[in-house]
C-alpha cells in the first residue's frame, strides 16, 4: 500500500500480523497439486464419465478453491469488520447467477436445434 | 515502390471522405499548436511535474473531468451529424458506412469514455474528502487507472482517422463483428481500447471501495457516511462484479477475430447469443454504475440548497445497496426478443420492474426534502429540479419496455432510443452536470457565471424534449434504430426534423457550457471562504481548492453532516477554537511509470490493432517491464514537514 495513510497515524511500517507459518504454505500446495492431478488421472484415464465425472471434478474445483482461501489468501486473519468475507460471499453469489442464469438462458438453443 | 507505399497508406489512412479530411487537417493543427504553445512557454517540465506524474487524487479528478467535457464534445459531434443526416428523407450528408461508424462511435464514447471518467472525476474530487481521507487507499494505482483510461480513449479516437472507426453498432453483437463480416481494424479497435481502459476502471473501483471502507476519518460510522459516499460504495459493488464479465466478452471475441477461434460463430459450434448474453451482464449493471453516483449528487444538492437533512437517509441507503444487487438479476430484459421461452422472460421482467421500486424510493425522499425546504435555485439545484420530471417519464417508459410481450413491439425502434436517452440524460447527464457546477468551486477556486448557466440550462432542456419525445412517437411508427436513410411517405419527416431541431438546441446549450468555463478562468468569482453553498459535508470545511495533502489536522466526526454540526458548535455562545496540533504528514511520491506503463498499454493494442504482433509483443514487454520495476521500488512516500504545513495553512488563513 504505497503512501497509504492510516487512521492510527505513523503506523504504516508497522508490522502487519504474522502471515502463518511455512508449514501452512506447504500443506495448502501439497493438497493444491494432488487436487489438480486427481480430474488429470480421471480424465487421461477415462475412469468416469458424463455426470459423475463433471460432478467430481466440479467439487475438486471448489476444494481447490478453499484452499486457496484458507492456507494462502489468510480469510479467517484481519482486522473486523469482516469486510472482505462479505464482498467474498457476494461474489459467490454473482458467479452462481452468472453462471446458472446463462445455462439456464441457454437451454432455448438445445429445445430449437 | 510508390505504388507499394500508396496502397499502404490507404490501408492505414481513411481516405475519399472530404470530412474526414478536414479532421485530419485540424488534428495536425491543434497537435502542432498544443506543442508550440507548450515548448513557447517553457512549460514541457511543469506538464510532466505537476500533472503527467501526479499521484494526487484531486488533480487526477481534474484530468478526468476534461478528458470527459472533450470527449463530450466529440459524442456530441457525432450525434449532431447523425441527427443532420436523418433531418429529411432520402438525405446525402453522409455516407452508409460513415454513418454506421459514426453511432458507433457515439454509444461508445458516451458512456465508456464520457459518462465513466465524469463519474471517476466525482469519485477522485469528492470521496477523500467528505470521509475526511488524506488521499486514497492505492494513490499509485489510481493514477495507472486515469492513463489507462485515456490512453484507451485515445485508441478509440484515433481509429477516426487511421485505419477506420468500429461500425458494429456500440454493442458489437456478434456475427456483424466477426472477422468475416467486418475485416477492418475499426473493431479491433473498439475491444482494444475498451480492454485497456477497462483495466483502469476496474482498479478504480477496487480503489474507492477500499477507501471507503478502510479510510473514514475517526469516528465516521458507515450510517454517517455522506450519502454521495454511500452512492460511490455501491457504485463499485457493482463495478467489481460487472467489469470482468465485459473483459471477458471483448477477450472472447478478439480471440475469435484475431486467432480464429469460435466462440461466437455458429457454424463451428459457437454461439453468438452467448456473447449479447455476456454483454449486457455487465451492459445492464452498467446503467447503475453510471446513474448511482448522479443519484448521490442529487441528495448532496437537495439538502445543500434545501437547507435539510435529507429525508429518509436510511431508506436512501437501503435502496441504493438494492439496486447495487438487483441490477445484476436483470440483464436478459435487453434480449427479450431473443426466444430464451417465457419462464425466461417473466423472470427477468418481473425483476426489472421490481428495480423500478427503489428508485421511486429515492425520488420520492429527494421531493419530501425540498418540501418545506428553504430553497435557493442556484445551478446545481436548477439541474436537480429538471431531473424528476425527466426521470420520471424515463421511468415510466422503462415499465413499458419491462413488459416482455410488449417488448417485442417496442424492440430496436425509435421508442427504445427515447427511452434510454431519457434516462441517461435526464439521470446521468444532469446529474453530472449539477456536480459539476456543485463541486467546481472546490476543483478549481472559482465559481462559475449563473447567468451564462441558465442559458445552457434552458437550451439544454428545452432541446432534450423537442429531441427525444418525437423519437417516442417516431418509435411507434415503425422506425427502427440504426437507421441510415428513409423514403418520402412513411410521415416520419416532420417528426424527425423536429428531433434535429432539439438536437441542434442541446448543441448551443453545450457552447454556453463552453464559454462559462472560458468565462470563469477570466472573470469567475473567487472562492476565499472554501464554503461557497454553505455546505453540510466534509469537503466545503477545506479551503478551495483544498491544499495537496487536504487536512491539516484529522477532524473527528460526531455524526452525519458533519462539518454542519462543526458550524453549528461553531456558533454556540462561548465556543473556543481549539489549538492546531500540526503533525508531518506522510504522503505518497509522485511517479512517470503510470503514465509510461500506459503508454505501452497504447502500444500494444495500436499493435494489435492492425494484427503487427511484433508491436504486440514490443508493447506487452514494455508493460512487464515497468510492472517488474515498480515491485523493486522502495523509496514511495515522504513526509511533509510541519513547518510547510504551518506556512500553506497560514497562507489560506487557517491557523
Amino acid at each position: 500500500m504505497a503512501g497509504g495513510q492510516q487512521h492510527t497515524a505513523n503506523s504504516d511500517h508497522e508490522n502487519h500480523g504474522d502471515h502463518g507459518s511455512p508449514k501452512l504454505y506447504i500443506i495448502g500446495y501439497i493438497l493444491s497439486i494432488v487436487l489438480t492431478i486427481i480430474p488429470l488421472v480421471l480424465v487421461l484415464n477415462h475412469v468416469m464419465s458424463g455426470v459423475p465425472l463433471v460432478a467430481t471434478i466440479t467439487i475438486m474445483a471448489i476444494l481447490q478453491f478453499l484452499i486457496q482461501l484458507f492456507f494462502f489468501m489468510h480469510i479467517t486473519e484481519g482486522e473486523k469488520p469482516a469486510y472482505h468475507v462479505m464482498t467474498l460471499a457476494l461474489g459467490v453469489i454473482m458467479v452462481f447467477t452468472i453462471v446458472a442464469g446463462s445455462a439456464w438462458i441457454m437451454t432455448f438453443n438445445a429445445s430449437v436445434s | 515502390m510508390l505504388e507499394s507505399i500508396k496502397t499502404f497508406a490507404s490501408h492505414f489512412f481513411v481516405t475519399g471522405d472530404p470530412m474526414i479530411y478536414g479532421a485530419d487537417a485540424s488534428i495536425v493543427l491543434v497537435t502542432v499548436a498544443i506543442l508550440f504553445v507548450l515548448t513557447y512557454f517553457k512549460k514541457w517540465r511543469w506538464l510532466w511535474d505537476e500533472w503527467l506524474t501526479t499521484v494526487d487524487h484531486k488533480k487526477i479528478g481534474i484530468m478526468y473531468a476534461l478528458a470527459a467535457i472533450l470527449m463530450l464534445f466529440r459524442g456530441g459531434v457525432d450525434a449532431l451529424l447523425m441527427r443532420t443526416q436523418l433531418a429529411f428523407p432520402n438525405m446525402h450528408f453522409l455516407q452508409a458506412e460513415h454513418y454506421n461508424q459514426i453511432f458507433t462511435t457515439h454509444g461508445t464514447i458516451m458512456i465508456l469514455f464520457m459518462a465513466m471518467p465524469l463519474m471517476f472525476a466525482f469519485f477522485n474530487i469528492v470521496v477523500p474528502l467528505q470521509i475526511g481521507a488524506r488521499d486514497v487507499a492505492y494513490p499509485y494505482l489510481n493514477a495507472v487507472s486515469f492513463w489507462l483510461f485515456f490512453f484507451g480513449a485515445m485508441l478509440l479516437n484515433l481509429s477516426f482517422v487511421i485505419g477506420g472507426s468500429p461500425d458494429a453498432g456500440w454493442v458489437s453483437y456478434p456475427p456483424l463483428s466477426e472477422l468475416a463480416f467486418d475485416k477492418g481494424p475499426g473493431e479491433n479497435f473498439y475491444l482494444l481500447s475498451i480492454s485497456i481502459s477497462g483495466i483502469g476502471s476496474l482498479a478504480t473501483g477496487i480503489n474507492f471501495m477500499v477507501t471507503i471502507l478502510k479510510m473514514r476519518a475517526p469516528g465516521m460510522k458507515l450510517m454517517d457516511m455522506p450519502l454521495f459516499t454511500w452512492s460511490i460504495l455501491a457504485t463499485c459493488i457493482i463495478i467489481i462484479f460487472a467489469f470482468p464479465v465485459l473483459t471477458i466478452a471483448l477477450a472472447l471475441l478478439f480471440i475469435d477475430r484475431l486467432a480464429g477461434a469460435h466462440f461466437f460463430t455458429m457454424l463451428h459450434g459457437g454461439n453468438p447469443m452467448m456473447f449479447i448474453n455476456l454483454f449486457w451482464m455487465w451492459g445492464h449493471p452498467e446503467v447503475y454504475i453510471v446513474v448511482l453516483p448522479a443519484f448521490g449528487i442529487y441528495s448532496e444538492v437537495v439538502s445543500t440548497f434545501a437547507k435539510k437533512r435529507i429525508f429518509g437517509y436510511k431508506s436512501m441507503v437501503a435502496s441504493m445497496m438494492l439496486i447495487s444487487i438487483i441490477s445484476y438479476f436483470t440483464w436478459t430484459h435487453h434480449f427479450f426478443t431473443m426466444g430464451s421461452g417465457a419462464d425466461v422472460n417473466t423472470f427477468f421482467a418481473i425483476s426489472t420492474m421490481a428495480i423500478g421500486v427503489p428508485t421511486g424510493v429515492k425520488v420520492f425522499n429527494w421531493l419530501f426534502t425540498m418540501y418545506r425546504g428553504r430553497i435557493r435555485l442556484t445551478l446545481p439545484m436548477l439541474w436537480t429540479i429538471a431531473f424528476v420530471p425527466c426521470f420520471a417519464i424515463g421511468g415510466a417508459t422503462g415499465v413499458m419496455l419491462a413488459v416482455a410481450p410488449a417488448d417485442y413491439q417496442y424492440h430496436n425502434s425509435y421508442f427504445l432510443i427515447a427511452h434510454f436517452h431519457q434516462v441517461l440524460i435526464g439521470g446521468v447527464v444532469f446529474g453530472y452536470f449539477a456536480g459539476l457546477y456543485y463541486w467546481w468551486p472546490k476543483m478549481f477556486g472559482h465559481v462559475l457565471n449563473e447567468k451564462l448557466g441558465r442559458w445552457s440550462f434552458w437550451f439544454w432542456n428545452i432541446g432534450f424534449y423537442v429531441c427525444f419525445m418525437p423519437q417516442y412517437a417516431l418509435g411507434f411508427m415503425g422506425m427502427t434504430r440504426r437507421l441510415y436513410t428513409y423514403p418520402h411517405g412513411l410521415g416520419w419527416s416532420s417528426l424527425n426534423l423536429v428531433s434535429t431541431i432539439g438536437a441542434f438546441m442541446m448543441g448551443i446549450g453545450f457552447l454556453f457550457q463552453g464559454a462559462q468555463i472560458l468565462h470563469g478562468i477570466k472573470f469567475g468569482k473567487r472562492d476565499t471562504t472554501g464554503d461557497p453553498w454553505d455546505g453540510r459535508t466534509l469537503e466545503w470545511s477545506l479551503p478551495s481548492p483544498a491544499p495537496h495533502y487536504n487536512f491539516a489536522t484529522i477532524p473527528q466526526i460526531k455524526g452525519r453532516d458533519a462539518w454542519w454540526t462543526m458550524k453549528e458548535e461553531m456558533k454556540q455562545p462561548g465556543y473556543k477554537k481549539e489549538p492546531v496540533h500540526i503533525e508531518p504528514i506522510h504522503m505518497p511520491k509522485s511517479s512517470g511509470r503510470p503514465f509510461i506503463m500506459s503508454v505501452f498499454f497504447f502500444i500494444a493494442g495500436f499493435g494489435l490493432t492492425f494484427d503487427w504482433i511484433w508491436m504486440g509483443v514490443i508493447g506487452a514487454i514494455g508493460v512487464g517491464i515497468t510492472l517488474l520495476a515498480r515491485s523493486f521500488e522502495y523509496d514511495t512516500d515522504y513526509y511533509v514537514p510541519v513547518d510547510e504545513i504551518e506556512r500553506t495553512e497560514a497562507a489560506l488563513g487557517r491557523l
